[in-house]
């Protein structure tokens, strides 16, 4: 077993990536349901779940339980391919789209091996386009879904997502060009390097400001391809009760759930690489000192849910948040005393997951306050706005990379 | 046999099967689901032959917007089941015959252009997306303007066949 361990390490060390990989996104999914259902909630003056666990933080488990043992009835006159095929090509898909994202630039030494962070291997050279590739196939899942549900309301739900998705898988690729023009790669890794071309102006390098319109496009129609307010047209549950997802119940229905939440993920990830310089920090390089941030926020932080928990009136919240909050606390010292230059090599990941969490918290903000769009309006801004104002962007930055050069 | 091979009959057992299954579903929508695995399995044997490019595009165009299309036809028209009309006497045979002339049209130039036929990758330029958008921005700039006028054409053509006619 050593042996063929041994031969094929490239094979197992991405294995292993794959499951460690799965595990944290549907972890990340879970507490996404309830940081969406807690921002909502407070942006309305309300409580959020706060039953289960302290701060409702149990929640997302008696969800996933009630998902696995509720009954999972299929409906008469379903067409049982596509039926089932549906969710399971909605879910497999986004989570395949997660394995092209890299997380860090570093690779961590361990055993003699260099691991990246992300499971697509460094130097593959069609990021972006792989990426398109595994969202324009996601469609298949909602059309799919809502055409062998054989029912009025899937039906109408899959057809404005298919038409919705079409529309604006245009504007949301014309929108990345002006960002491949200046890095000259399909490469995520490349296009955040080049961001990074003068190491002093941290966050004035990044494509944000030259790229100011190719990223309110791209984060527009991201937020369209994703089904999210104010674009939710496929499931408006005033107009067709559930849309696409109507007539699934118990998991095949949390995978529909889990795949919108996973492609939220994505399209944060890609947002930060694009147009929010990835993994680079904000400040200039020449700042050390604000690589003692992430100690900074994590140890108040840290002392912060201990103190909770000691409020707390259970017995489970006294013992776990303060434990919870030692092991925070505790890292955050770690990360000051930093005797194996952790504190360096987290910077990378700490910025990117920070950025990562700022859109999400956008994607939750949106959904609090806008309302949803008109069908005919939802036509007429992606084809009339979006799809002309990417193109127009297209060509200056092209304009301007011939003119002046890439600066 | 190398993982390569291994990975290349896996794809073109999918493709082909995905092409026969295209043919004999009797309803649009799972033949369309069965072209959409073969393009999907097109794609995988551009990236298994170094041609990175070629593979993404396949799935964004092909797999994507033009099958998203037909999918979106065909749920919105609500096309049924077909129904499968016994053969004419004159398909069955003339169909075998060119089936026949065209496999072994395919074989005979597989057998004699052998060595000369490599992957992408070895070939070089083509490879990269630099190397194709140099092709066809510089050497074939004229063929490709020209295809771009055709399919605008095109879309002229089906704007004004779909617009309604003013009362």
């Amino acid at each position: 077993v050593s042996a063929l361990l041994s031969a094929n390490v490239g094979l197992v060390i991405t294995i292993v990536k794959i499951v460690l990989l799965l595990f944290i996104v549907l972890t990340v999914n879970a507490y996404l349901t309830w940081f969406e259902r807690k921002v909502v909630a407070h942006i309305q003056s309300r409580w959020g779940p706060h039953r289960v666990g302290p701060h409702g933080l149990l929640q997302p488990l008696a969800d996933g339980a009630k998902f696995l043992l509720k009954e999972d009835p299929t409906p008469a006159g379903v067409d049982k391919v596509a039926y089932y095929l549906a969710p399971l090509l909605a879910l497999a898909l986004a989570l395949t789209s997660i394995a092209i994202i890299p997380f860090g630039p570093d690779p961590i030494h361990l055993f003699g091996h260099d691991i990246y962070l992300g499971i697509a291997p460094p130097d593959l050279n069609i990021g972006i386009l792989a990426l398109f590739a595994i969202t324009a196939l996601g469609v298949y899942g909602v059309a799919l879904a809502g055409w062998s549900s054989n029912s009025k309301y899937p039906l109408l739900g899959g057809l404005r997502s298919s038409a919705q998705m079409i529309s604006y898988e245009l504007a949301l690729t014309m929108s990345v060009v002006g960002v491949l023009l200046m890095a000259g790669s399909f490469n995520l890794r490349d296009i955040i390097n080049a961001q990074a071309r003068h190491p002093q102006s941290g966050i004035l390098g990044w494509n944000l400001w030259p790229q100011i319109l190719g990223f309110f496009c791209f984060f527009t129609a991201a937020v369209a391809e994703t089904n999210r307010v104010p674009f939710d047209l496929p499931e408006a549950e005033q107009e067709l009760v559930g849309g696409f997802h109507t007539e699934y119940a118990s998991f095949k229905f949390a995978m529909f759930f889990i795949a919108e939440y996973t492609s939220m993920i994505t399209v944060s990830c890609l947002c930060t690489i694009m147009f929010f310089g990835g993994w680079l920090s904000p400040f200039p390089a020449s700042w050390t000192f604000t690589h003692y941030l992430p100690s900074v926020i994590l140890i108040p932080f840290g002392l912060w849910v201990i103190m909770d928990g000691v409020r707390y009136e259970t017995v489970f919240g006294r013992l776990v948040l303060p434990a919870v909050g030692t092991v925070i606390t505790a890292v955050g010292l770690i990360l000051i005393v930093d005797p194996h230059h952790i504190n360096e090599f987290i910077q990378a990941p700490f910025w990117f997951l920070s950025k990562v969490l700022v859109f999400l918290f956008v994607y939750v903000w949106m959904r609090g306050t806008l309302p949803r769009f008109r069908y005919d309006q939802l036509m007429a801004f992606g084809w009339k706005l979006l799809l002309p104002v990417s193109i127009v962007n297209v060509i200056l930055t092209s304009f301007v990379i011939l003119v002046w050069g890439k600066k | 046999m190398t993982a390569p091979l291994v990975v290349f009959f896996v794809l073109a057992a999918l493709a082909v099967i995905g092409a026969i299954s295209l043919i004999l579903q009797k309803h649009p929508i799972h033949s369309a689901l069965s072209l959409i695995v073969v393009m999907v399995a097109l794609a995988g044997l551009y990236l298994l032959m170094g041609a990175e490019f070629v593979a993404a595009v396949q799935i964004i165009v092909y797999g994507g917007a033009i099958m998203v299309l037909f999918v979106f036809v065909i749920m919105l028209l609500n096309a049924g089941v077909e129904e499968h009309t016994s053969l004419s006497k004159m398909a069955g045979p003339t169909g075998l015959l060119l089936v026949l002339a065209l496999a072994g049209f395919v074989a005979a130039t597989v057998a004699r252009s052998g060595a000369s036929v490599q992957s992408a990758a070895q070939t070089g330029a083509l490879s990269s997306t630099e190397g194709i958008s140099e092709m066809v921005f510089k050497d074939f700039v004229y063929p490709f303007e020209l295809t771009s006028f055709l399919i605008l054409v095109a879309i002229l053509g089906a704007t004004v066949l779909a617009q309604r006619e003013k009362s």
